[in-house]
């Protein structure tokens, strides 16, 4: 197989060679590796990739898969332009 | 800043049935859809469904899809709906913030009910990012909504109830389906359903999985190979077919990131499809006036969803002080209906996953 050619996060273009990279350099959870890779910060905010991670990292540390965790998930989940931030708290004051 | 005492999360079949229910118990709501019009899923769902009359039984999705939404209708005064607004924040003290056509808009709220629904999962294998890939919910959103065809010679990838209808329906369409590939040793979804492909000489083929696509600038060939017990691929066992289209329907994984964001306690369980929250027998979660309904906390059919939301917008009246007159026997009636659609063994899996989040 051609790792290079295996998307696993279509958002931010990470391929299964990356990903295996990291992994075998010793970034073992998903948050050290969304800090590197940018998996799960992009559009889609994770739901694509994740779950092809998550397989990844449970074979390789070979820990089963419903615990290997996924990145912490927070506010604001998809791009929010500043303007449309302030434009609504001026409406408020 | 909007005050709402009911903020509904999905204007699917899940949030439709609890935004009705909640209505008939006088209490207020606001449904929030990401797409352009509600109704869900069930929009592009050109089959009849199963189960029983009460949830619409020998009744196509689509025109399912249509009774949900004129009961939403009737209450004009108690449910206002937002179309093309996707939540993009929730927080502890039930303050939600939304996004429409650029607007930041600030909701408090009484109470949630989060009914997103659930995801397709993908596979990774060489050139998945080719075009002509697809999910199978992508190409009936394609030919069902749309009215667009996908290609014309086609692949499907996962032989569960989703691979298996979606095939019939691109041959509805015209398209050529070349054959259906099941990565496991029997087919997954009803064989009602299976049975009308093979009628129609399509091939299933059990054991088998895609292995990579080829192409330039589109796709153009796939490669498929037998698999061992352990789902590695047999060498030798290469066949190229020449394909325009191929459609991955491997399962779904609930949306429960919103959950994940306000802490709530989940749980990963793989007969539910994924990362769900856990739940008492009423649908609430961890944080108090935190409700779910439908593929969130676990991948089902449309009608248990629809079950599920005439059930937590009957409970979640409630608890704000809106009792249903006839609140008792509803509740025993919407818990009935979703024991009867679990039951049998194709129910097995979701019964066993079902126990494991119960709080």
């Amino acid at each position: 197989m051609n790792k290079k050619d295996v998307i696993i996060c279509r958002c931010e273009d990470v391929t299964l060679e990356d990903l295996h990279n990291l992994i075998e350099e010793g970034y073992t959870s998903f948050e050290e590796i969304k800090r590197i890779l940018r998996v799960g910060m992009g559009p889609c905010q994770g739901n694509t990739c994740g779950q092809l991670v998550q397989r990844e990292l449970s074979k390789f540390t070979n820990t089963p898969i419903n615990e290997v965790k996924t990145h912490k998930v927070r506010p604001l989940i998809s791009g929010v332009k500043l303007k449309s931030i302030v434009e609504a708290l001026e409406d408020e004051s | 800043m909007k005050q709402i005492d009911l903020v509904i999360i999905g204007g699917g079949p899940a949030g439709l049935s609890a935004a009705k229910m909640a209505a008939e118990s006088g209490l207020s709501s606001l449904i929030i859809e990401r797409d352009f019009k509600v109704g869900g899923q069930l929009v592009k769902q050109t089959h009849m469904f199963f189960g029983s009359e009460k949830q619409y039984a020998k009744t196509r999705g689509i025109d399912i899809a249509k009774i949900l939404v004129n009961d939403v209708l009737k209450y004009p005064e108690l449910i206002e709906i937002m179309t093309d607004t996707t939540v993009v924040g929730l927080y502890k003290d039930k303050v939600v913030t939304l996004l429409q056509n650029d607007k930041y808009i600030k909701v408090q709220t009484n109470a949630i009910i989060i009914a997103t629904g659930a995801s397709e999962k993908v596979l990774a294998f060489e050139n998945n990012d080719l075009p002509g890939i697809y999910g199978a919910g992508a190409v009936q959103t394609l030919m069902n909504v749309h009215g667009v065809l996908p290609g014309q010679n086609v692949v499907m990838v996962g032989s569960g109830n989703i691979g298996l209808i979606v095939s019939y329906q691109l041959i509805q369409a015209g398209v050529n389906v070349l054959c259906v590939l099941e990565a496991a040793s029997e087919i997954g979804g009803y064989k009602v359903h299976a049975s009308k492909l093979k009628r129609l000489g399509v091939d299933i083929k059990t054991s088998h999985s895609i292995k990579k696509a080829i192409g330039k600038e589109y796709l153009e060939k796939i490669v498929i190979g037998k698999l061992d017990d352990k789902w590695e691929f047999i060498e030798g066992t290469d066949e190229e077919l020449v394909v325009d289209s191929l459609c991955i329907s491997v399962g779904l994984s609930p949306l429960s990131n919103l959950l994940s964001m306000i802490e709530t306690e989940m749980k990963y369980v793989s007969y539910l499809g994924g990362l769900v929250p856990l739940i008492d027998k009423n649908h609430e979660t961890s944080i108090e006036n935190v409700f779910v309904a439908g593929d969130v906390c676990g991948v089902e059919e449309a009608s248990s969803a629809i079950v599920e939301g005439y059930l937590t917008g009957l409970v979640v009246a409630k608890k704000l002080g809106f009792v249903h007159p006839n609140y008792d026997e509803l509740y025993l009636d919407f818990k009935d209906q979703l024991q009867n659609l679990r039951s049998g063994p194709f129910g097995e899996k979701l019964r066993l996953g079902l126990e494991e989040i119960m709080r």
